[in-house]
């Protein structure tokens, strides 16, 4: 009476196999989580339109134009309150140092918050625009602070790194910046 | 001695503070004065994703990423855009993944296709089997 049909044997460890292979699953995506960085759709494309007022005293605005004169140019999307924009700024001053134009677009800030920015931890940037309703963050396809862009010479996006630059990625976005100059 | 140290400590401590105090945006929170503009940009918002909080639709999330894209969906409906031209724009932007609403792509569309194959297959399996009862 506990005979079990031959054919449906194997079925009985069907449910057993789909839980093991859910496990599986489960513990991949646990040990390996899925990048969920949004990234820009606009490398290999030309900035868009933009003029920005100077965000603080210490630099000038920013402008489209300024950034399509035949030469590269980091722009770097920050802010004063962006805890990871500060721990970036040793590596933006390391780039600087090699000869990268480090550009900032600061994403609603106040110029007195900026001063002391720059005061506690650094001002490698030669210009920066204030961004306060985050437009030329969306007109990039940019998702957060802190971003950086680098652009080439006639204004075209090559490429996109998304979070603070660690010190080991500042060889990285220097061969960057010198391939868009090839 | 050690509790009254903890407490003073608590009472002490102050958030870290990871967000921008500069106001929100004019739109963020403030609908739009004609209502029709603002159903219409209500509707598109709540199938718009937060690009920080990727669950949540920009209409829900209360961060400041998404007050701004409110503010800036609001302004270009006023402006006369239609909502669908934003979500062109955004996607040209940011990818699909920045839209709730599915579109079919040379990568979605087994989504859409498969419940008609299935469909089809049933009709197909039922049928055959409707007949052969029927005789």
């Amino acid at each position: 009476m506990t005979a079990v049909p031959t054919g449906s044997r194997w079925a009985l460890w069907l449910p057993l196999g789909l839980f093991a292979g859910f496990v599986a699953v489960v513990l991949f995506s646990l040990l390996k989580p899925a990048d969920r960085a949004v990234k820009s759709a606009m490398i290999g494309r030309p900035l868009p339109q933009f003029t920005l007022a100077a965000a603080s005293a210490a630099q000038p605005g920013l402008a489209r134009a300024d950034l399509a004169d035949g030469k590269v140019h980091l722009l770097n999307i920050f802010a004063s309150w962006c805890v990871p924009c500060a721990v970036e700024g040793p590596q933006l001053q390391a780039l600087r140092a090699r000869g990268v134009d480090v550009v900032g677009v600061a994403i609603r800030d106040k110029p007195d918050d900026l001063a002391r920015f720059f005061a506690q931890h650094g001002n490698p940037f030669s210009r920066v625009g204030a961004d306060n309703v985050s437009a030329i963050q969306f007109a990039l396809g940019s998702s957060g602070v802190p971003e950086s862009f680098v652009v080439d010479g006639r204004g075209v996006i090559r490429y996109q790194h998304i979070g603070d630059i660690r010190a080991d990625q500042v060889d990285m976005i220097a061969a960057k910046v010198a391939e868009a100059g090839r | 001695m050690m509790r009254s140290l903890l407490i003073a400590a608590l009472l002490a401590a102050a958030p870290v503070l990871a967000d921008s105090t500069l106001p929100p945006a004019p739109y963020a929170n403030v609908q739009l004065e004609d209502p029709a503009q603002e159903a219409k940009a209500a509707a598109l918002m709540a199938s718009l994703r937060c690009l920080q909080c990727q669950g949540q639709s920009i209409s829900d999330s209360d961060a400041q990423i998404a007050g701004d894209l409110r503010n800036q969906v609001r302004l270009r409906i006023k402006a006369g855009e239609d909502p669908e031209a934003i979500r062109a724009w955004l996607i040209d932007r940011y990818g699909d993944y920045v839209s709730y609403a599915p579109r079919v792509t040379t990568l979605t569309w087994p989504l859409f296709a498969a419940p008609l194959a299935l469909l089809a297959l049933a009709f197909v399996l039922l049928r055959r089997r409707f007949t052969r009862s029927a005789a």
